[in-house]
């Protein structure tokens, strides 16, 4: 393991996969800080999906360290174990439970055992229903925790997701294209919601909305064909002559 | 052993009464006077008097001993000529032996028959096997060789030892050396000479050899041992000739699973629609061929070594029409839920078969086999039924013309458009239901397809298609889904496995074990043998 | 706390369900023991059997809708835990025949001693004594399911891949109870049964029991799956069922509770299959046919799957139009059932429950139903 991991949260080095030949992660090195917020951002293709799949589990790496706090070999772990340590994931598509009301998808992800039978003989405590009322008046959908989620609309899934996501109270949370879909004014919120979590967690923010990932005003990482081309702060970054070359072709 | 040895003589004097070119003559005159050496004295000199004949190689000799030994042959008491004699009332009828010319009919008083012993019945069987083993037509030659061969007589030895010297055929003179090696074996030589004998069979590898060495194998001496080491050898070879019986066996049951998954591998594989009704398709198919059939029979009877031919189009359109119908009435609607289909496609198996059920009725119906399709030949000790070389290359016809149809025509270009991204086939201009409804009728045209082969092979009844269905999903997933291929290689690899478990397992214990080995398969490699991998197959 | 979880899970459905199952547990058998033959209260021991048979079937359709239903397990194979909790019970049933059978082997049943078998098989030790018998009858397909399921499930086997490997396994084991040597009687399977824990199998009093029995067992699996499906495990469950892989992602082990539920469906089955047997008084091999195990699956789309009333409807109105269509119209037996597959999977993805609650709501303002999403199994 090396010594640079130490104290970071969230450490990749020299990462590669390859699907039939087809390298979609080319030594790809990252390393997160503590209670650091990062911007990914990077044209399709970039591998910016399948890096979330490599940290959470859903993908193996052929080769590189993917180390988590410093010293948890994420690559040994399935995602269930994964998320256990406290590693969140918003995927790029909202996924909620469409066939259970918003109140229930936030039970489900309240952080709590997951074990078989710790979930078959579980009750709902006094602190858990405090919890989830909480979360529900932080994503502003208290007044429909008794409707399906398959009834919510595709931004109001999108803060649903994000709650889930908060009731999980991971340390590291990833989030695939939060704004996608939203109004303007959805979008600023996000922003907002974002850099209060930001405050107390460590966030991952895959993003293609320009103005979001400036809103956000954090350190980005732009991704391209697996690999970093260039990090820093977005105004440095976006006129990288190199990153201008990708973005607007060659 | 006498019996065999009875029929062999007589195998032996038939293959001389057949019309042969003669390949060599002497004047009649000289044969004449051979011929009356027989009735000139005693036993000793007619045996002398049957190597002379059987020396001149003259092809009617046979045919004169051939009497000779039956007794039909006399001698005039007059001048000592020998005659065929026929009884007619009280007197003989002569024949001339050589010309075949009429010499009256005389008092009986006036010939002697001409006895033979048993020295003499050996001593004209030799005569006749050597004539045989010298005739003009290899053909004769080799089937006399193997005469030799089955009666193991050892009179046959010298006449063997003439005829391989004289033999310039390669094929007549192995089995000349073959039938000699067997003929010493039985008779009284020298222990020596048998283990070398012995040797000589033990490069035959075939079962006969080593049921000809077998009654010598408790034999000490050299004997024993050679025909110790001889079985050892002669198993080995057989050894791999039934491993090449289990691999044609395997390749013709792989053929089989190969035409009934194939369909299945483009519905399911390529459309990714789980058809449980395909099996009904290829019985649909059979039964197309079994109506064709009727209607030859009916009509044309001439025609009926043709049926097959034109069953095929008949079957691939019924079993294809079908299939669009199907796909146009019930799946389309289906498309993204799998599960669903498989049930909807399942009640449609039902309807199928009980449709088939009501208007052919419950049982079996015969479909003939075409002459080119009966019969069987062997290579080496491999059994080759003319069925199933007709269906391997029937199954690689249909693998490699589907293969073209997907990679050159436009149709497949359109197909494999639509299975890898719809929204933008669609948006390109190609009709997407069209295809859809295409591909699905292509598939189920080729289980139709598969069902005219299986007719011959199989019973047709309304079940015919339930068991292949659950063997093809098999193939297609063991395979890789989307694979054709794999479809191939995943159809080889359970049928020669199948045949290989079979003579250890049992047939129906086999079919566990590799029901087994999938279901453990799939949860090593869920997606088959040949899986794409990446991002775009995750589910 | 199992109190609590069971007091959850007996909501009003259930309370009715059991109150429905527990009167027919006394009704039927007091109707078919008490009136004389002539009274039109009287119900014929044909007819006990036949209710009986229904409910042994709704107990598998209830078996069937928990894995398929609510956790999007699509199993082609239950009816192979179905027989094997028959067979478990045949085996019983058998050693009770003693020097009743045919050749009169106080050990071996008489297929054996037809096959000129010596020794009793080691598997058949134990069958004699009941508890041993109704233990299997949970062990062993419970077992099977279980090692089955660990490695499917480990190994992430889904959607349609499943539904093909679980049909291939009851497949494999259809073809090896047809085997002679494996000792189950074979092609003939086990039947020519005298009597159960020492009453006649065919007395209709042992009828009637049987039945109350039938009706009691399913109201107890029926309150524990209510309860099941109430639990936050319930929860889970659906949960994979719509989105497995972002169930894993929030951090539950999936293949566990796959496993967990799979198992015990299974075992559901197999109690099923025991009580099956002794009403219908044989056990052969073609209740391992993939076809009867598919014909269990309809009965769970026709009630309406995802509930669990609707499993029970289902099998007995599917079973019921069997019964009919057999007597009447045999030919078209298949037909119908055919079609079904084909109709309720185009028309009523809901079954007969979800029409009933959406001819409620055309009525009444909108409420959720219990829907089922439109999912699709996972692969594709």
């Amino acid at each position: 393991m090396s010594e640079k991991a130490e104290g970071s949260i969230l450490y990749l080095d020299e990462v590669s996969v390859s699907f039939d030949g087809f390298r979609a992660i080319n030594k790809l090195s990252l390393v997160l800080e503590p209670g650091e917020m990062r911007a990914i951002i990077g044209p399709n293709g970039a591998g910016k999906t399948t890096m979330m799949d490599i940290i959470t589990g859903k993908t193996r790496p052929d080769s590189g360290d993917v180390l988590y706090d410093g010293k948890v070999d994420l690559t040994t772990l399935d995602e269930a174990g994964i998320a256990r340590l406290g590693i969140g994931r918003k995927f790029q598509k909202p996924t909620v439970f469409e066939s259970h009301t918003v109140e229930d998808n936030i039970e489900l992800a309240l952080k709590a055992r997951r074990g078989t039978w710790a979930t078959l003989f579980h009750r709902r405590s006094r602190s858990e229903q405090v919890r989830i009322d909480e979360l529900l008046q932080t994503i502003r959908l208290s007044d429909k925790r008794d409707l399906l989620a398959a009834k919510l609309s595709h931004g109001q899934k999108q803060w649903l997701e994000i709650g889930m996501l908060l009731a999980q109270e991971p340390r590291l949370l990833l989030v695939d294209e939060p704004a996608a879909g939203m109004t303007d004014a959805e979008t600023a919120e996000t922003a907002i919601l974002l850099k209060e979590i930001a405050k107390t967690q460590s966030v991952v923010v895959v993003e293609h909305d320009m103005t979001f990932v400036r809103d956000l005003g954090v350190k980005v990482t732009v991704l391209h064909e697996g690999s970093v081309l260039a990090e820093g702060p977005l105004d440095q970054v976006s006129a990288n002559p190199k990153v201008i070359e990708v973005y607007l072709g060659r | 052993m006498r019996m065999l040895r009875c029929l062999a003589t007589l195998f032996l004097l038939m293959m001389t009464v057949l019309p042969l070119k003669a390949a060599t003559a002497i004047a009649d005159a000289d044969l004449t006077a051979l011929v009356n050496a027989l009735g000139a004295g005693d036993f000793d000199a007619t045996e002398q008097a049957i190597a002379a004949l059987a020396a001149s190689g003259d092809d009617r000799v046979a045919g004169i001993l051939d009497k000779l030994g039956n007794g039909e042959l006399v001698t005039r008491k007059a001048d000592k000529a020998v005659f065929i004699g026929e009884k007619a009332d009280k007197d003989f009828k002569l024949t001339d032996p050589v010309t075949g010319a009429d010499a009256g009919i005389v008092p009986k008083a006036t010939v002697d028959k001409l006895k033979v012993n048993n020295k003499l019945r050996r001593a004209i069987a030799t005569a006749v096997g050597t004539l045989t083993l010298r005739n003009a037509d290899p053909k004769v030659r080799l089937a006399a060789a193997e005469a030799v061969m089955k009666s193991q007589d050892a009179a046959a030895i010298p006449a063997l030892d003439a005829a391989i010297g004289a033999e310039t055929d390669a094929a007549v003179k192995t089995a000349m050396i073959s039938a000699r090696a067997a003929a010493v074996l039985a008779s009284d030589l020298p222990d020596s000479e048998k283990a070398k004998a012995v040797d000589t069979i033990a490069d035959l590898g075939t079962r006969d050899a080593l049921g000809m060495i077998a009654p010598y194998a408790g034999q000490a001496g050299p004997i024993g041992d050679a025909v110790k080491a001889a079985t050892t050898a002669i198993n080995a070879k057989l050894a791999l000739w039934d491993a090449g019986q289990n691999i044609w066996y395997g390749l013709s049951l792989g053929s089989v699973l190969l035409l009934a998954a194939i369909g299945l591998a483009i519905t399911f594989g390529v459309m990714g629609i789980i058809n449980m009704a395909h099996g009904e398709m290829v019985m649909l198919g059979a039964y197309a061929t079994f109506g064709v059939q009727e209607l030859i029979r009916n009509n044309a009877p001439e025609l009926f070594d043709y049926s097959l031919l034109i069953a095929l189009p008949v079957a691939f359109v019924t079993a294809g029409g079908v299939g669009i119908l199907i796909e146009r009435s019930i799946i389309r609607w289906l498309y993204g839920r799998p599960l669903e289909t498989l049930l909807a496609t399942w009640g449609v198996s039902l309807i199928l078969q009980q449709a088939v059920r009501t208007i052919f009725g419950a049982n079996n119906r015969e479909v003939g086999n075409p002459s080119w399709m009966s019969g069987a030949f062997t290579i080496g000790e491999m059994q080759v039924t003319w069925s199933r070389l007709w269906i391997i290359a029937f199954a690689a016809v249909v693998f490699l013309s589907l293969i073209g149809v997907l990679k050159k025509t436009a149709l497949g270009l359109q197909m494999r458009a639509v299975t890898a991204n719809r929204p933008m086939a669609s948006a390109m201009g190609i009709r997407t239901p069209f295809i859809d409804a295409l591909t699905f009728g292509l598939g189920s045209g080729i289980a139709g397809l598969a069902g005219v082969a299986l007719s011959q092979i199989d019973n047709v009844s309304p079940n015919l298609g339930r068991g292949y269905i659950i063997d093809s999903f098999m193939v297609v997933v063991f395979g890789g889904v989307g694979n054709l291929w794999g479809t191939l290689v995943g159809a080889m690899t359970l049928g020669v496995a199948n045949k290989f478990l079979e003579p250890y397992a049992g047939a129906v214990l086999g079919k566990i074990l590799l029901l087994v080995f999938i279901i453990l398969f799939i949860q090593k490699r869920p997606r088959g043998l040949f899986a794409l991998k990446g991002r775009a197959v995750e589910a | 706390m199992l109190t609590y979880w069971l007091t959850n899970g007996f909501d009003r459905k259930a309370q009715i369900v059991t109150a429905v199952l527990v009167a027919l547990a006394i009704v039927v058998p007091l109707g078919s023991l008490l009136p004389p033959d002539d009274s039109v209260l009287h119900i014929s021991t044909y007819q006990v059997t036949l209710f009986g048979k229904y409910l042994t079937y709704a107990l598998l359709a209830l078996a069937v809708d928990l894995v398929w239903g609510y956790c999007g397990i699509l199993s082609l194979g239950h009816g192979a835990f179905f027989a094997l909790g028959g067979y478990a019970c045949g085996m019983y049933l058998m050693r009770q025949i003693g020097t009743r059978g045919v050749y009169a082997d106080p050990v071996l049943p008489d297929f054996m001693v037809f096959l000129n078998w010596k020794d009793l098989p080691w598997f058949w030790y134990g069958f004699d004594m009941a508890w041993f018998a109704f233990l299997m009858v949970i062990l062993v397909p419970g077992l099977l399911a279980f090692v089955f399921g660990w490695f499917a499930f480990r190994s992430r086997v889904t959607g349609v891949y499943l539904s093909i490997i679980t049909q291939a396994m009851t497949y494999a084991l259809l073809l090896a109870f047809f085997r002679n040597d494996m000792g189950f009687g074979g092609n003939n399977g086990l039947t020519d049964f005298k009597d159960i824990l020492g009453y006649s199998i065919q007395s209709p009093g042992t009828r009637a029991g049987l039945f109350a029995a039938s009706a009691l067992f399913l109201a107890f699996f029926f309150v524990v799956a209510s309860a099941l499906t109430r639990s936050k495990l319930g929860k889970v469950l659906v949960a994979v069922r719509d989105a497995e892989s972002r169930t894993r992602f929030i951090g539950y082990r999936v293949e566990h509770y796959k496993l967990f539920v799979w198992t015990l469906s299974a075992v559901m089955a197999g109690v099923a299959g025991a009580l099956y047997v002794p009403q219908v008084g044989i056990i052969n091999p073609s209740e391992f046919d993939p076809a009867a195990s598919i014909e269990a699956v309809i009965w769970v789309a026709v009630g309406g799957r995802g509930t669990l009333v609707g499993a029970l409807i289902g099998a007995v109105v599917v079973n019921f139009g069997k019964t009919w269509f057999t007597g009447m119209l045999p030919e078209l037996w298949l037909f119908a059932l055919g079609g079904l597959f084909v109709i309720v999977t185009l028309f009523l993805p809901t079954g007969i429950v979800g029409l009933f609650a959406r001819l409620k709501s055309l009525r009444k303002p909108p409420v959720a139903p219990v829907a089922v999403a439109n999912q699709s199994g996972g692969a594709s």
